[in-house]
């Protein structure tokens, strides 16, 4: 019904409408990627099936709906937001609220943590850290033909600013928690910059959580830096209700001998795609790349996960696991590329996936492109039933049936699970991961979101 | 404590096993030995719970309760432990947890409390020590990464935790050093108790040196052909399995 055109037009419309506004609270370096990026967008449109990439994902029912509120927080929010207070955790973290993408706060915008990392909104650190936003802004996702990034760029509004300095050493992880609430139904689309400079070492948290039932839209683009020896790990979250549509976008550049590590768990949510990019920039870098969901109902997540080998003596690993009950779908498409003069590649790729029903279904496609010749590359993937061996291997010692299913679910989800590194986290998940094979809700519990 | 009255078990519609009949007192130690394929590791399975055969006639009873109506999980509850001639790696359960489980399902089912955390642990270490198991393996995930040996003696690990009234081992002897295979030996000798018994199947006259049984019954195309004391595997052991099958046609005939 609604062809391309019409598709876009929506967009491009709210583009004329708000661009005015959301220009006015940004700084100068990041409007001046906002023309080009809504004519490229003009032209690719919002993705469909027949784009390679979203070939298994429907957007139509999120991105054809008319929502009451875009971007901007109004005069009203932020009188709200004064008052807005979130005892967001007992994680022994550093915690930051985004609230419907943007950061809720009038005073403290941007504020420094111990080993003088700033954090804060990006807007108001794009002032105060000018040339830092000139270096890294926009820089990562160069090149990408998603037409979602390209929108994001065009209109993103806010988001959240991360900078860590050379040699910096955070114990304590950085939690940001995404909170969708609202009484209207919402798009918002914001735009997250994390700079980690050489030889330091940090964790940051992502939880996505919406509060309220209404149908829910967010892109979100986070572009990470992580800079010589640095180590780096970041680890998403995401608990949404069913009505909402949680798409993200993560480019990861790393420097030379730089480790970082992405982990996508999705708990719950209505549509869910995560796309994660890692560029590996320099010669002995290396990145581990998991993702772990659990569906069911109707719920649909698409984990897209592309590693480009650009250097050198890199290596890659990349881990994805699905739990899929009643009509759920899924699907992974996990793409290495590895450059014409990176030798002594090392790639791995394994995706494992297994269907509670008959109803449910789930696409698997790995994609490897290799322009080297001496590589090592591995990919596996599968999409099966529970193992019967393994589920009478259990019974036969005297446990029931239902709790065997239980602990084989749990130990295939735990085999992403253990990789998180901050200890507390790592137990938090395994719980809510139980909580919900069991199907029990699973409200991210003792990291109750206390607002008001 | 068994009783196995004509047993007649199909796989996808092929008959294994073809009227079994075998009884098993408290205290005492069955060997089932014969060539490959013929039908012993069905026996042990269909004896465990496994649903995965169809039973076309026949009974099997377990403590004077109709044994083929339990679920495998209360078979085991029951008292029954089948030794897996091939154990399975369950990566992402970690032994401590599912010993644990299998444990407190155990004392549900007698009516006890679960364990405490300390008493539960404090079991682990006794019943490690007496099958020698390495400390680290109880620490992993259930048989991952374990050596062919290691598996086996995790087995007897399990066996050992959960005291059961009749210890079904498959081919435990299979793939194992001599080393490994007095550890095992040792271990189930070590927990046989005067009122418990156990049914060894094997193909090797081997393991019998170390688990001495009382009866010895020979298993050939899906039927028991030869029973008799501890010497007829000294017997197999000399002479092998083709006068067994001779005889066997013979008969048929």
């Amino acid at each position: 019904m609604n062809n391309q055109s019409e598709r876009s037009e929506r967009y491009l419309k709210l583009y004329r409408e708000n661009i005015g506004r959301i220009s006015l609270s940004s700084s100068p370096y990041i409007n001046s990627f906002r023309q080009r990026a809504i004519e490229e967008f003009e032209k690719l449109g919002i993705p469909t099936r027949k784009n390679e990439t979203y070939r298994y994902t429907n957007l139509d029912t999120f991105f054809n709906h008319d929502y009451n509120t875009y971007f901007m927080p109004g005069e009203a929010d932020f009188i709200k937001a004064e008052e807005f207070r979130c005892d967001v955790t007992d994680l022994d973290a550093h915690g930051v609220v985004l609230m419907n993408g943007f950061y809720p706060t009038i005073r403290d915008k941007v504020r420094q943590l111990p080993g003088g990392i700033w954090i804060g909104s990006l807007n108001e650190a794009s002032a105060k850290f000018s040339d830092l936003i000139e270096k890294h802004y926009g820089k990562y996702v160069n090149g990408n033909s998603d037409g979602l990034v390209l929108l994001n760029t065009a209109l993103a509004s806010d988001g959240v600013f991360l900078y860590v300095p050379e040699g910096a050493v955070l114990k304590k992880p950085i939690q940001i928690v995404n909170l969708v609430d609202s009484q209207d139904d919402i798009f918002n689309q914001h735009r997250n910059l994390i700079i980690v400079e050489k030889n330091a070492d940090m964790t940051l948290i992502i939880c996505d959580h919406t509060l309220s039932p209404r149908k829910f839209l967010t892109n979100a683009v986070t572009e990470i830096y992580v800079g010589e020896n640095s180590h780096f790990d970041i680890i998403r979250v995401q608990n949404e209700h069913n009505n909402a549509a949680k798409i993200t976008h993560t480019f990861i550049y790393q420097e030379r001998n730089s480790f970082a590590s992405s982990n996508n768990i999705t708990l719950h949510g209505g549509l869910v795609r995560n796309s994660t990019h890692h560029y590996l920039g320099g010669e002995g870098a290396e990145c581990n790349s998991y993702g772990l969901f659990l569906a069911d109902k109707f719920q649909h997540v698409d984990n897209y996960v592309n590693v480009s080998h650009a250097f050198p003596k890199c290596t890659s690993n990349q881990l994805f696991k699905g739990v899929l009950d009643d009509m759920s779908t899924g699907a992974f498409n996990g793409r290495i590329f590895v450059h014409k003069d990176a030798q002594g590649t090392s790639a791995y790729q394994k995706n494992n996936n297994i269907l509670l029903t008959d109803d449910a279904k789930m696409d698997t496609k790995p994609q490897l492109e290799i322009y080297a010749d001496d590589v090592k590359c591995s990919h596996g993937a599968t999409v099966g039933q529970m193992d019967e061996n393994a589920l009478f291997y259990l019974r036969s010692r005297g446990i029931s049936k239902r709790e065997a299913r239980l602990m084989l679910m749990f130990g295939f989800a735990h085999e992403v699970i253990q990789n998180i590194q901050v200890e507390a986290l790592r137990e938090r998940m395994d719980n809510l991961v139980m909580q919900r094979l069991k199907g029990e809700l699973s409200r991210c519990a003792s990291c109750i979101v206390k607002c008001g | 404590m068994l009783i196995i009255d004509n047993l007649k078990v199909a796989i996808n519609g092929k008959v294994i096993l073809k009227g079994i009949s075998l009884e098993v007192k408290a205290g005492e130690i069955h060997a089932l030995m014969g060539p490959n394929g013929s039908g012993k590791s069905t026996l042990a399975a269909i004896l465990a719970g496994r649903e995965f055969a169809e039973v076309l006639e026949g009974t099997v009873t377990y403590m004077g309760k109709n044994l083929l109506e339990m679920p495998a999980e209360e078979r085991s509850r029951e008292g029954i432990f089948l030794g897996f001639q091939y154990p399975i790696e369950i990566p992402g359960v970690s032994m401590v947890n599912f010993m644990k489980t299998a444990v407190n399902e155990h004392r549900k089912h007698k009516g006890l409390d679960p364990l405490s955390a300390s008493d539960f642990l404090k079991l682990m270490r006794e019943k490690k020590e007496l099958v020698e198991i390495d400390s680290k393996l109880a620490n992993r995930s259930v048989n991952e990464g374990f050596s062919g040996g290691e598996k086996k003696k995790n087995e007897i690990f399990q066996m050992a935790m959960l005291e059961p009234k009749l210890a079904i081992l498959d081919e435990t002897d299979s793939g194992l050093d001599i080393d490994a295979l007095r550890i095992v030996a040792n271990g189930v000798n070590k927990l046989k108790r005067p009122d418990t018994s156990a049914i060894v199947i094997t193909h090797y006259q081997r393991l019998l040196d170390y688990i001495v049984p009382d009866v010895v019954h020979v298993l050939y195309d899906g039927r028991i052909v030869k029973t008799s004391g501890r010497e007829l595997a000294l017997e197999l052991e000399e002479k092998g399995y083709d006068w067994i099958k001779k005889d066997a046609e013979k008969n048929e005939l």
